[in-house]
Formats: C-alpha cells, structure tokens, sequence
C-alpha cells in the first residue's frame, strides 16, 4: 500500500473553500487539470455512491465513486474505478480544517492505493505534485494568494 | 458542554514543533502562563497516565493527567485532575498536521469542559486566548528565531551572551557625532548603517562621519571583520546592544591609523584586533578605546584573527576558568560543528581529554572527526544521553559543553557522570528555562551560566585568554578554517547565509 499525503493553508475561511471543493461535480471549476466533468446516470453530485467521469486536458479519462462526504467534517472520500494510472484500491480524501487564527483552512488530500513494484516514487510524484498540489495551489491562487 | 477549539499555522517543521509538546512535563519552558511543572512520583512525562503538577504565575495549582499520546497522529490528549477554576469534566487534546506545501506545522489545540453558566464566556474566553493562543504565541517565538517579524522577547539569546533581563553586559553608548551626516571637512568612512531593526535588508553602506579619536581612543582601519551570531541579534533588535541609527559588528582586526592624546604603549601602524562592544566594527574605520585591543604579532593573519578571536577567547576559558579540563576527562562537546564547537573539540583533545561531540548530520560528523573527536554522536538519530553513558560505560561525562538549550538541557544533565559539570553557554534551541535544582543533587551536579563580558570586560581578564588562544593556534593545536569572506558592501548576504546555516566555517567581511 502506498501513500500520498499533501498539505496547503488557503486563505479563505473553511466554509468558502467548501462550497468550491464540496462539490463532486466541480473539478473542472478549480482543478488546473480537468477539462471537463459529468456524473453518471444523471446522479446527484452528492449522492454518496455516484460517479463521476471526467476528462483530463491532456486526453486522459477518470471515473471516480463518492464514497463518503460530510459537511460536518468539511471531507470527501472516493475512489478511482477506472484511470489510466494503472493503480489499484485507489482511495483518496480531501479534507478541510479551519485555522481559528487568521481565519485560513488547512487543505489535506490524501491517497492510499497498490501499484506495481518500482512504480511507487513516479506515482507518488505524480499523484502528490502533479494532481493534489497543483489543484490546492490553484486553489491558493483562486483566493488571493 | 462547551467546545474550544484554536488553530493555527506555525512556521517550523512538525518535528520540530512536536518535539516541544510532546513533553508533558516541559510546558513550564515555552508557555507563558506555567512557572513550574513536575510529574507526580516521578514517572516519565511520556507515560499514558502520568500527573503533571504545575504551578501558574499567578500562584495557582493545577494537575493534568496524560490520557493518550500518539508519535504517529502527533495528538496528545489530557484531562484536569484538579484546578482553581471551575473547568469542569476539561478533556483538551493537541494535535499536530504537516503543512506539505512549504514546511510548515498545523496546530490544533481544543477542549471541552462544563463551566457553571455564569461564569461560561470568560472561562471560555480564557481557556481560548489565554491557555492556546498565548501557547501558540510562545511557540511561534520560540521556533521563529530565523524570521524578522516575531516579536523580540521570547526569542533565544545567542551563545556566551547575556539574555536581555539580565543587562550585564556593556550597552553602547550612542555616539550622535559619528553618525552625523558629513559635513564639510569633517571626515567619512564607509559603513554598514543600520537606521531600523529588520531582515538582512536594513544592512545598507552608506558614508557616515567620523571624527578626530577621543583622548582614550585610537582610530583603527580596518583589514577584516568577524561576522558572528550576536550581529544577527543586534540587527533585529533583540539585543539592544545597538541603537539606532547604528553600526553593527563587535570583533575586526586593523591597523592603527591614529591615537588620542591620553594613549600609551601603542602607535600608528600598529596590528590591532577586539572582539567587545561597543558595537561598530562593520566598518572600514572605526574610532575604539584602547583597554580591550589585542596587539596582533606577524605570524596571526588579519583574516585568521577576526575570524576567531571572540571566539577563541569564548573557547579559553570555557575550558581553562569556567572549567578546568584535565588530562583523562570525558569532554562531551553539543552542536560540535559550529564556531565554538569546533575550537573545543581540538582544544579539548589537545588537553588529553576524551572528547564526545554531538552534531545534526553525517556531513557534520565527518568535519568533527577530522578535528579529532575521539566519538560522534549524530543526535537526530540517536538519543546523545544513552550514547554516552554507553560509550563511557555507565559513567557519564565529566563536563559537558551545551550552547544549544532547551533541546538539550534535559539530556545533558542525564549524560553527566557523578560530580558532574554542566556548562551551559547559549541557548541556540531556545532558553532552557526554570529547572528545580533539587534535582541535581542526585548526582552532585554543578552547573555554570558564564557570560562572555565577565571573564573580558578588562585587560587583565583578557589577556590570559588571548595568550592562551593564539599558543594554542601557533603551535596548532587547534586549527581555523578558511573563513568565508564577503566584501563590506554585501553584509546582507553574510548574515543570510548565517541565518541559513548554509556556512560551516568563520565569515568575515572586507572592506
């Protein structure tokens, strides 16, 4: 099992960072990297268990399932069903916290998945910095800073 | 029921910010409100279940107990056993996230609890501001020592010198005259000129006056000039050392240039050095009264002088007054690879010492073994206190040498042999804050606060140092490295590099 852990302070309160991130159909809203989304059989974006399949500006496509999001922890868990990665038991979460001091939101993403052997540092690098940092500094910059 | 919850981001790596709360016991030396603190029974303060017992400033006692501790969640969980406060059923738990993106610490600090309902927002209020933010306050202090912006009062003293309450050691006298602006034909030199506490920045060359030399001073040109932690102090303002607008720097060598009326037994073209204040050394020419010059013989360099002079001195009688090191002693040297570090490993050997020295990394480890430290200790790895009392058989070192503080303190005084001698000189981690002396005695321990100005501040104390030092550089018993030299002109850049620690050797600046 490998992990990936990535963390950002956005300056913005945790509510308003929220209302961006809570939404599973939002990617290509805030995420550098979408191109465009949609949820499959006309689900509700928070619907614990849709699914969302959305394509990547470089071509690649990735269906991911809801599989928990909670508006009392300011968190969303899911995980990919099918991704050009060639990863297995992909399970991330993203989650916010406030700052009470300054009024911030500490942004955390992180992912648990298998792979094949020797892959793990060029995945790690790519889910770490490529996909979860780039999003959260988009995300930094979508708030000011 | 009500909740409290802070947070907030504090800019230090996690490690480094929860090697301070993990201590359940070591709140006394970071927050403000604790003046003292000890375990009950004395078990260890990692111990699920253990008491702590602490007192406030205000007079107040309470005790807490560990609930759960967790290295891996970086959570610390604790309950009020008893308090002057109504703060009933208070369950509060600390907890640690690595902020990836930079490397920075999230902290959480929250808290539930039943207040009598009259009483509920002030409590509320206090436990918020009072008890967490002040902690998140002393920390940021504590562990912001390389950024500008913090304020000044909790930051740590630089080694061998005076935290500030103590004023013991010699304040500059503001000097309007030399920093006048220049006036017809009165005359200039070039000078770094600090006109406000800050960064790097505010070292900025201007010309600045400079008058003819009082009757107990004479006027040195110098040739190089020490760079040294104490600057870094004086530029930020934590030392009031300088007052602005003002020249920093306390250690140079030069030549003599010219002498007031009451001077004797030195004279233009003389080869002089000085590591003392009064500030004022970042200069090309400088006006200093004569007491505390050192006459510089042919065979010191100019550059070998103002690289080490203080802290040569600093080395002589650390190891020759403060303790006298013999022959067949275990020496145990902390943060072996810095300035002082270095000097004692070589002198210490060179005394017939056993010499252990404690360093941060491997590449420091292998810049302490050339100098000859018989064993290296790379304490991030390691726990240092069980190394000794391993390397030495149970027996513990016989003086130790620690300028790093609180990160230290406590491991010290368990890796000291019996009739032990502690010889705490600096607080480069942080100050280490009040200990119960009581404790001591279970091994007879001594231990020494010196201050540099009291073994210096007149030539008789100097001299014997200065002697000392420069025997033992000519017979090469210890050696100096090449120190980094930066022109005059770019001081800023020399004190970002030291504040850096991209440096491992002395730096000088040249006019």
């Amino acid at each position: 099992m490998t992990k990936v852990y990535v963390s950002s302070v956005i300056p913005a309160p945790a509510a308003d960072v929220w209302k961006v991130v809570r939404d599973f159909n939002g990617l290509p809203d805030w995420a550098p990297f979408v191109a465009e989304s949609r949820i499959e059989q006309n689900a509700h974006a928070d619907r614990i268990g849709c699914i969302r399949s959305f394509t990547l500006r470089d071509g690649g496509r990735i269906r991911e399932r809801l599989l928990a999001l909670s508006d009392y922890d300011l968190s969303c868990s899911y995980a990919i069903l099918e991704s050009p990665m060639q990863v297995e038991n992909y399970v991330a979460t993203l989650s916010l916290t406030p700052i009470t001091d300054g009024n911030l939101t500490l942004a955390e993403w992180q992912a648990e998945f298998d792979c094949a052997p020797g892959r793990e540092a060029a995945l790690t690098q790519q889910i770490g910095s490529g996909v979860f940092q780039a999003a959260l500094t988009a995300l930094k910059q979508r708030f000011g800073r | 029921m009500v909740q409290v919850r802070q947070s907030t981001i504090i800019d230090a790596p996690i490690e480094e910010v929860w090697a301070i709360l993990r201590d359940f016991n070591g709140h006394d030396r970071w927050h403000p409100a604790i003046t003292s603190s000890e375990i009950d029974g004395g078990e260890p303060a990692d111990a699920v279940g253990a008491v702590r017992h602490f007192r406030l400033a205000d007079g107040g006692e309470l005790r807490e107990q560990l609930l759960a501790l967790s290295d891996k969640e970086r959570r610390l969980s604790y309950c009020l056993l008893e308090a002057p406060l109504p703060l009933m059923g208070y369950v509060a738990s600390i907890r640690l996230k690595p902020v990836t993106d930079g490397n920075a610490t999230f902290w959480e600090w929250r808290s539930e609890f039943h207040p009598p309902e009259h009483r509920r927002d002030e409590l509320v209020k206090l436990v918020a501001e009072d008890i967490y933010r002040a902690g998140f306050a002393a920390i940021r202090n504590l562990l912001g020592r390389r950024g500008a912006a913090t304020p000044a009062e909790a930051r740590p003293s630089p080694a061998i010198m005076p935290s500030r309450p103590t004023g013991v050691v010699p304040r500059s006298t503001p000097v309007p005259s030399i920093l006048a602006p220049s006036l017809g034909t009165q005359e200039t030199t070039r000078a770094i000129l600090v006109d406000r506490y800050g960064g790097p920045d505010v070292l900025q060359l201007k010309e600045i006056a400079l008058p003819p030399p009082a009757p107990d001073e004479v006027r040195i040109r110098h040739t190089a000039i020490g760079v040294n932690f104490i600057d870094v102090y004086c530029r930020t303002g934590f030392f009031d050392l300088l007052r602005l607008p003002g020249v920093p720097g306390m250690e140079a060598a030069g030549v003599i240039e010219a002498v007031g009326a009451a001077i004797s037994g030195l004279s233009v073209g003389d080869r002089v050095a000085y590591a003392c204040p009064p500030v004022g050394a970042y200069a090309e020419r400088r006006n200093m009264t004569a007491d505390l010059l050192v006459r510089l013989s042919d065979d010191i360099a100019d550059e070998a002088a103002a690289a080490s002079l203080l802290k040569g001195v600093s080395a002589s009688f650390l190891l020759h007054d403060v303790h006298a090191v013999r022959p067949g002693e275990i020496v145990l040297v902390h943060a072996a690879a810095g300035g002082i570090g270095q000097l004692l490993v070589q002198w210490a050997r060179h005394l017939g010492a056993t010499v252990i020295a404690t360093v941060s990394s491997d590449d420091k480890a292998r810049i302490v073994e050339r100098l000859g430290a018989h064993h290296v200790i790379v304490y991030s790895r390691e726990d240092f206190s069980e190394a000794v009392m391993r390397l030495t058989a149970g027996a513990g070192a016989n003086v130790i040498y620690d300028a790093v503080g609180v990160d230290t303190f406590a491991g010290s005084l368990a890796a000291l042999a019996t009739r032990g001698h502690l010889v705490s000189f600096g607080q480069a981690s942080g100050p280490v804050g009040a200990w119960d002396i009581d404790r001591l005695a279970s091994k007879s321990i001594t231990v020494s606060r010196p201050n540099y100005a009291h073994y210096t501040d007149t030539p008789e104390k100097l001299a014997p140092h200065v002697d000392r030092f420069f025997t033992a550089f000519r017979q090469r018993a210890v050696r100096i490295g090449q120190p980094a030299s930066y022109d005059l002109a770019k001081a800023a850049d020399a004190h970002r590099d030291l504040e850096a620690r991209k440096t491992s050797g002395a730096l000088i600046l040249l006019p």
